[in-house]
């Protein structure tokens, strides 16, 4: 015989949606309100300068190489001492890539010699027509930092000559 | 009948109708967001300042919305179905006193719209036709699903309206009239100068079976049958589209309204609270309040429990509540004429003889709940 338990058991129920009612609502308010993203998400992609402001990109296609989606179009030219993008002989002037056919896998970032394209944190990639969805050089770039001058530099000659940079563990 | 009594009938009905019709679009929001919050969500707050504009969103969203009719529909039963189903939902409510008289700029001004003497019979009768709307909205579709949502719902309607019958019995019983106002001036007062003297103190039970039964009248979580989603798509109202629809869903949040209403004024002592006998004006706002109160407890019960089975709703209808229901009446009958003949602290029996036949039918649906046969079934 069992009269009070079934009661309580309801009643119980009962209380846990009450007591939820004062709990913090777990929504993001998501366009006023952004969570920040994890460390290794892959998001749009940057292509980063040097703290001098020259580009990292030197145009060498290999990250257009390795993309299996074949986003990636690169076209390079080449660098002057009196118009230098990049360090070493070629620089990449025309970049591109296709938000439509990218799948965000991040070879492109595992291919690049110099590291200069990283997979960022923007994820708010839209757009309403499909030619929008090529993204050039100058949305993916990132700005000339504080201590950099904007490219093409005029350098003095005989400094820039190794396009992939030293590097202390590669 | 003169000429300013009938524009005072109008004036009040024509409010009332506006009060429910307001109350049902903002009780979509309420509900909206109670559910939200039950669940941790924040809920609609995107039009206005706290979604307070998200009714008037809706609605215009419905208006503009392309009313489709299907090609072997019964038109004209398809049309009308929606005005059957609405216009008891609104004119239920008719015989609800939301306040005693009130003495406005000289003129005497009775807070209710119609005082029958069988307050209690019209809204049974009235709430059996808004049935006929549901079962024809399903049947005139012509479609499956909602066929099969039109028959659950009259079968569940027409077995709860027992119950919820019986229900009204204990409080007419306990009015002594079946008046609204006798009934709310019989819950007027109170016991030991603390507990006011609503029938929900005398009959717990009966209130209990009341909201029970309420629950499965206006097709509300867990009784929501008719509308079952996961198996009847959207149950009667499948094939209707635009405003229809809009009058379909009007009619059952209005009748969680009305029924809220009623059970407030059988129950819950109708406009009764403190300091109403000396401020007239007081006692809507009671009603209000209490009205609000059972419509939260509607929408609790419905983020709480899960649905329940058709075949184990309709047991619990008729193997369950009516003869509960039956023995309330009779334990009343009884509490009644013993406090008239014998002692009137001989009230108590009734609260007390109503408990211990619910606690014996709560023993014995957990007994049958645990045989294994039963719940391998």
């Amino acid at each position: 015989m069992r009269v009070v338990e079934p009661v309580v058991e309801l009643a119980r129920g009962l209380w846990t949606t009450l007591r939820m009612m004062f709990d913090k609502p777990v929504t993001v308010q998501y366009p006023e309100e952004k969570k920040p993203v994890k460390a290794r998400f892959r998001g749009r992609h940057v292509l980063k300068r040097y703290d001098n402001g020259l580009e990292k990109c030197i145009g060498c296609a290999l990250c257009a190489a390795a993309c299996p989606a074949d986003a990636i179009f690169v076209e390079s030219s080449e660098n002057t001492d009196e118009e230098r993008y990049s360090p070493g002989d070629r620089y990449a002037s025309t970049y591109e890539i296709n938000m439509l056919r990218c799948i965000f896998c991040g070879f492109c970032e595992d291919a690049c010699p110099t590291e200069a394209i990283v997979l960022g944190d923007q994820y708010e990639l839209s757009f309403t027509d499909r030619r929008q969805s090529i993204y050039p050089k100058e949305m993916l770039i990132e700005p000339v930092p504080a201590s950099g001058k904007p490219t093409p530099q005029k350098t003095e000659p005989g400094v820039y000559t190794r396009s992939v940079p030293e590097m202390k563990d590669p | 009948m003169n000429f300013l009594l009938v524009v005072e009938w109008l004036v009040k009905g024509f409010v009332w109708a506006l009060v429910l019709l307001g109350g049902f679009a903002y009780l979509t929001l309420f509900e909206r967001k109670v559910l939200a919050r039950m669940q941790s969500r924040i809920g609609p707050n995107r039009a206005g300042p706290w979604g307070i504009l998200q009714p008037i969103a809706d609605a215009v969203k419905l208006i503009f919305k392309e009313e489709l009719t299907p090609a072997n529909a019964d038109k004209l039963i398809f049309t009308l179905a929606p005005v059957i189903t609405v216009v008891p939902a609104i004119i239920i409510t008719a015989v609800v006193p939301w306040g005693p008289s009130l003495d406005l700029f000289g003129y005497h001004l009775n807070l209710y719209i119609a005082d029958i003497n069988v307050g209690v019979l019209y809204i049974m009768s009235i709430a059996s036709i808004a049935v006929y709307g549901i079962v024809l909205s399903g049947w005139s579709s012509n479609n499956k699903y909602a066929m099969m949502g039109g028959l659950r719902s009259t079968a569940q309607m027409i077995s709860y309206e027992i119950a919820l019958g019986l229900s009204f019995v204990s409080a007419i019983l306990l009015a002594g009239s079946m008046r609204m106002l006798d009934i709310v001036a019989a819950q007027g007062g109170y016991w030991f100068h603390i507990i006011p003297k609503w029938f929900v103190v005398l009959q717990p039970v009966g209130t209990a079976i009341f909201l029970i039964a309420t629950l499965a009248e206006v097709n509300r979580a867990p009784f929501d049958m008719p509308e079952a989603e996961q198996e009847l798509t959207a149950g009667y109202h499948t094939e209707y589209s635009g405003m229809k629809f809009a009058l379909l869903f009007m009619a059952e949040y209005t009748k969680m309204i009305a029924i809220s209403a009623i059970g407030a004024t059988l129950f819950f002592g109708g406009f009764n609270g403190p300091f109403v006998d000396r401020f007239p004006w007081l006692g809507p706002v009671y009603i209000f309040v209490k009205i609000i109160i059972l419509l939260f407890g509607m929408i609790w019960v419905r983020a709480t429990f899960p649905r329940i089975r058709y075949d184990r709703l309709m047991a619990f209808g008729w193997k369950v509540l009516l003869p509960l229901s039956l023995a309330l009446v009779f334990i009343t009958a009884v509490g009644i004429i013993l406090a008239q003949q014998v002692n009137s602290r001989l009230i108590a029996v009734i609260p007390l003889a109503s408990l211990l036949v619910a606690g014996v039918a709560v023993a014995m649906i957990d007994r049958t709940l645990r045989r294994k046969d039963y719940a391998r079934r």
